[in-house]
This record gives structure tokens, sequence and C-alpha cells, in this order.
């Protein structure tokens, strides 16, 4: 890793909207993005960015959903036209690039990784990855082969002739990160790559993101609205808010020295139990045990006492979330009964759904010691909050930071 | 008043028939032009599948409709030719099965660029879509009359009519399923530097096949019923039965004739359907 800056980006604007140039007046007098569209129905994307990242680190750009944060990474290939200002890659100017140079720097320098995987249903696996390449006019032999050793870099080689239709959602991801790295780009854009996922999978994607990069380090611009994951991966993390960039810096950084409330508010927010919903402290690390043919109340128990815990939740194979057991309980049940079943022993916790608040939580807390449950819409397990994890949430003065930077320092282990 | 709204008459039979004569007069060139290259169409797809032994075509229907739909659509379709065959309905029935063949061909090769080019620009699309609007209100009986002016009586006005009649949904299904394809998945295209037009090959028209593919299922199931009007202005085919039947009130040949053309409809409408994509391409 060198300081070199591989993508530069200054003054950079985005509004949205027939007439750019009525908002202009009113972003240099300072006013905000909900005034400037009451008057001029022109709304701001990317308020005059300023950014600087160097070759092969993972650069997060991080904020809430209409923080701007993906129109960002899609002025730097310019999906998105930028309305002024310069970004220069590898000391090339983008903005001003003609259309044939802009594709042909999409195909050799740039790739991107996308929410819903985006990829194309009638090819085959291999096919998707090697859809780069194609398009680049490489032969069928050579693409074929580059793909095959992208998709043997993500251990999905024995799925090539596979259907996307046919792959779990975290396989599908790992095709859309082949497809990338196939071209061998020296630039990644990552849009929110991984917050499709389940928490599980998705923490085991994060951990091979690192391992590429520990093998052949590029830059990559990866966006996320998560928290935990900008403190995982990030080597440096941008802030946006409204569509300007608050605060870059080192996750240690952001945590210590917030620039202002809204950066704080992502640790030990303002009124934190009215803004943090349970997503956003949940634990996504909590021991669960996986119900099914073989996973029996003997092997929970011997698993929560081997990791020295004492509640472990039971997630069904499909991911839905069954109950929450204690070890006691486990322990009563395998006395107490012949054909011992996880059902007897669940504790009677009520799951909160992912949006529900801190202050619903509270309520919940209290009533139990057992950690409380996160389901999504659809009754997946998304993870658990436990008392003391609340409690050092709520303590904004004291622990917060510190917990923070040492889920920070954690990651890179 | 009274008065002046008794004589008020706007002339748009009389502006559309100036127009018609003007077109006669003045681009016979063209109209000559499209009647050679459809009557080319009809006389090759009627001369080729007349050629073929009845009990040859047969068996390649029988075989199509086995292997893409199954072995007991391929058992139908056994009997429905038998029906055809008993009815005496089988030179009829090969002679619509061309036209419509012949007819679905050009409004598929007009159709499907035009709705490419829909879903490519607002601006055409905003243009073409109440031509198609005004295309497919506008009753079917009066395509007859131009064409029978333009080109005479006979098979070559009947297969123009049946384009102009069956190319609507073509155009609009293409350029409908072009336009659904989902943004990440245009977005990656471009990300990976396709061009427009490896965008369109190699992103939009796949992923737009199950439209494109109902679009020109109903081309085809259009062409059939307006092949069967057509036979007004000479289109022969099983359309001439049924106006036979008709003219003459002989309800045994009007229905002999309607029984052909919906045996002929299930057979095409199974078996093209049976073309469209599942879940992949």
């Amino acid at each position: 890793m060198n300081d070199a800056p591989m993508i530069e980006v200054s003054g950079l604007y985005k509004i949205f909207g027939s007439n750019p140039d009525a908002a202009m007046p009113l972003i240099e007098e300072g006013r905000g993005k909900d005034e400037i569209f009451d008057k001029t129905g022109q709304t701001v994307g990317v308020h005059d960015a300023e950014l600087s990242i160097r070759e092969g680190e993972i650069f997060v750009v991080m904020g809430l959903s209409g923080s701007g944060k993906s129109t960002m990474v899609r002025l730097l290939n310019r999906l998105i036209e930028p309305t002024s200002g310069s970004i220069r890659i590898n000391g090339r100017d983008v903005t001003s690039m003609s259309h044939k140079e802009l594709i042909e720097l999409r195909r050799r320098d740039l790739a991107m990784v996308f929410q819903s995987f985006a990829l194309m249903p009638h090819r085959t696996v291999l096919d998707n990855a090697a859809f780069g390449l194609e398009v680049a006019g490489e032969d069928r032999d050579k693409r074929r082969e580059r793909a095959m050793e992208a998709l043997e870099q993500v251990g999905l080689d024995a799925n090539a002739n596979s259907y996307p239709d046919e792959l779990s959602g975290g396989m599908q991801q790992r095709v859309g990160l082949a497809r990338a790295l196939a071209t061998d780009p020296s630039i990644m854009l990552m849009d929110e790559a991984f917050s499709a996922l389940d928490p599980l999978i998705r923490t085991e994607m994060q951990d091979e993101l690192l391992e590429l990069q520990r093998r052949q380090a590029r830059t990559v611009v990866f966006i996320s609205h998560d928290l935990d994951e900008a403190m995982r991966i990030g080597d440096r993390i941008a802030i946006m808010q409204d569509g300007r960039i608050v605060q870059v810096g080192t996750p240690e950084e952001i945590v210590t020295q917030p620039a202002n409330d809204y950066v704080r508010s992502f640790f030990y927010g303002v009124d934190i139990s009215q803004v943090f919903t349970a997503a956003d402290i949940m634990d996504k690390q909590h021991l669960t045990v996986v119900e099914r043919p073989g996973m029996g109340v003997r092997a929970a128990l011997e698993s929560l006492r081997r990791h020295d815990r004492d509640f472990a939740v039971v997630v069904g194979s499909d991911g839905h979330y069954e109950g929450i057991v204690s070890a006691d309980a486990l322990a009563r049940v395998l006395n107490e009964s012949d054909e011992p079943g996880f059902r007897d022993a669940f504790e009677s916790v009520e799951p909160v759904p992912t949006d529900g608040l801190l202050d619903e939580l509270i309520g919940r807390c209290a009533d139990t010691a057992a950690p409380i449950p996160v389901v999504d819409g659809d009754g997946r397990y998304r993870g658990a909050v436990s008392r003391s994890r609340l409690l050092r949430t709520l303590d904004r003065t004291s622990d917060a930071s510190s917990e923070a930077t040492e889920n920070a320092g954690g990651s890179h282990e | 008043m009274s008065e002046w709204l008794e004589n008020f008459r706007i002339p748009i039979g009389d502006w559309v028939e100036s127009v018609v004569a003007w077109i006669q007069d003045n681009l016979t060139g063209l109209l000559d032009g499209i009647a050679a290259v459809i009557g080319f169409l009809t006389d090759s797809f009627e001369g080729a599948l007349m050629a073929l032994p009845a009990w040859l075509l047969g068996l390649a229907i029988i075989a199509l409709g086995w292997w893409r739909v199954g072995w007991k659509f391929g058992l139908f379709a056994v009997a429905a030719l038998g029906v055809i065959l008993g009815m005496d309905l089988w030179e009829q029935t090969v002679e619509t099965l061309s036209l419509v063949l012949a007819a679905s061909t050009v409004a598929l090769a007009v159709g499907l660029p035009i709705g490419i080019a829909m879903a490519r620009s607002d601006l055409v699309e905003s243009l073409i879509r109440p031509v198609l609007d005004f295309m497919q209100t506008m009753p079917p009986f009066v395509y007859l009359i131009p064409a029978a002016i333009f080109f005479g009586l006979g098979t070559v006005p009947g297969a123009i009519a049946t384009v102009v009649f069956a190319m609507p949904p073509a155009v609009r299904l293409t350029n409908l399923g072009i336009r659904q394809v989902n943004k990440e998945q245009i977005e990656a295209g471009l990300a990976f530097g396709c061009t427009r037009r490896q965008l369109l090959t190699k992103v939009q028209l796949p992923l737009a096949m199950p439209s494109i593919m109902a679009g020109v299922n109903q081309t085809i199931m259009l062409a059939l019923s307006m092949v069967v009007i057509a036979s007004m202005i000479g289109a022969g085919g099983l359309g001439n039965t049924v106006l036979t039947g008709i003219q003459r009130l002989n309800v045994g040949l009007g229905f002999e004739g309607g029984l052909g053309v919906v045996i002929l409809a299930i057979l095409l409408d199974r078996i093209t359907q049976s073309f469209a994509p599942g879940r992949r391409g």
C-alpha cells in the first residue's frame, strides 16, 4: 500500500432534476437540501464532495438511506453523470472522458458488485463470471479460463455450470464477486454488496473480502449503512449526511473524535432510544444452534458450555427464529424427558422486529434475563440484543466508544 | 344556427379517400414492392407446406407437439389432425397456416425492431403508442378496404391486412419487456463496459425474452383470427369455408370451417407458448 491517491474527487456535485443550474446559487448560499428542493424542485444528491482514496485500501462510505452514498459510488464510474466537479482515477480525469474512453475504463479498471447481485439469470455461473471479459471482446477459451480462476478464488468452481437461481443468496453474491474479480480490476466498487445477506453469511462474506484483500490488495470503495460492517472491514470510513461528506477517518478516529452529532449518533446518539433500532445494536454473532436432525438438546448444551454462554438462539434450517434456550433449561429437559426437545426448554421471550426502537427493547429486557431476539419481516432471525449490550449502548458517556474501538481493532486480527 | 348544425359535416371520409387516391397514384413503386415481398413469402410458405405429403407434415406437427409440450398434447394433435382430414379441410388448413406464418413473419420482422426502438427512446414511445392504440381499436374489417384498393383481391392483400392487425402486441410486449428489466442488471451491464448494442443483445433482450415471446404468441394468434376475416377479400383457406357457410346459410359447413380454425389455434398457441423461456433463458 502506498499513499498515492488512486481516486481523487474534488468539488463534486450531483443535482437531480431538470434544471440543476437553478439550484447552484442556493447551494452557494449554503441552503439546506430540503429548502433547495422546496424552492427549485431539484434534489441535491452529492454536495461538494472531496475524497482521496489510496491504492489498496478498503474505503467505506457510510450513511443512512438518502444520504447520497449510492449516488457517490455511481458517480465514480459515471453510471450517474456528475453535475460539476472532478473525479480522477489513477491520475486520469474521468469527468472529461469520451464515451469510448469511459467504456475502456469500466472494462479495465473498475468493477462493480451490487446489492441485489444483478446476475444474468439466463447465463450459467461461469458465463456470469465471464461477463466483463466477454463484453471486452476476450475470446471464449481465454475468458472461461479466467472466469474459472475467479470462481476458484471465491470457492465456487464446483458450481460453474449451475444457474444463479439454483444458488443461495451468499453463493449468488460470490458469483457477483467473481464477475468483478475476473477482469482483474484495480478498483472494486461495492454497493451495499452484503446488505441483502443473512447475518451469518454476511460476516462470512466480509471475512472473504478481507482474505481476498490480503492475497491481492485492490482499491475497494464499499458502500454500507451498517456500522458493524464499516468498522469490521474499513481501513478508512467516510460518513455522508444529506449529500455531504461530514467526516473521513479511520474507524478509531471516527469513534473517538466524531465531527458532529450525526456521526456521534452512530455510536452514542443524541437521543439514542429514538434513533437506533434493534437492527443497529443487535449482536449478529450471538450463539445460535440450528434445529435439525442430529443437533439435539445434548449437542446444543455442549455448544453452550464450550462457548461459556448462558443462552443460545434456536434457528430453523430455513433461518426462521424458533426460540431461545438457556443452559439451565436444557439441562433440566435432559433430566426430565426421555425424548428431550428444544421446545420444552424455550424461554418465554417474544422477538422484536429489526426496525423496533430501543424504547421497546428496554421494556423487554427488564422482564427477562435472556437476550431479546431480533427478527425481520419474514420471521428470519437477524441477531440478538442482550441486557448488557443494551445498557452499554444507552450508557453513551462511558463504555460505548471504547466498545466500538474494540470492535474495530478486533476485526483485523 | 340549427341550419348550420344540420349542414355541419367534417369530410374525414373524403380526406381519407383522397389520401388513398394519392398513395395509389404516386406510391405505386412502394406498393408493388410490399406486394412482391409479401407475395413471395406467402407463396414460399404455401409452396413448401403444400409440397410436403400430408402425412409428413402431419407427423411433423405431432412430433413438435409431443416434443415441446408433452405426450398428451402429442395424442391430442393426432386426434385434431385426424378431425381436419376427416372434414376434408386439409388443404384449406395448410393454406391458412402458411398465410398465418407468412403474415406473422413480416409482423415480427417489422414489429420487434419498432418495439426495441420504443424501449430505447421515450420520444419514439410517445409517438408510436397512439398509433398502436389506433391499430388495435380500429375494427379489423376496416383494414380490408385499403388493402383491397391498394393490392386488389386475393392472398396478398389478405396477408397485408393481417400484418397490420397482428403487429401491435409484438411491438408492445417487446417494449414493455425491455423497459421492465431490473435497473441493477442494466447498471451491471453498463458498469462492466457494455456498449449500447452489447447492453441490448447481452442484457436487455435476453432478460426481456419471456415478455417478447408472449408478444410473438399473441401476434400469431391475432394473425390467425385476421386471416379468417381476410377471406372476405379472397385470402382463401379455412376462412373461405366459413364465408361460404355464411353466404349459403349452411350451418354444417360454417361449423366445420370454424372447428378447423379452433384446432389450428390450439396447436399454434400451445406450440409457440412452449418456446417461451421459463425461469431462465
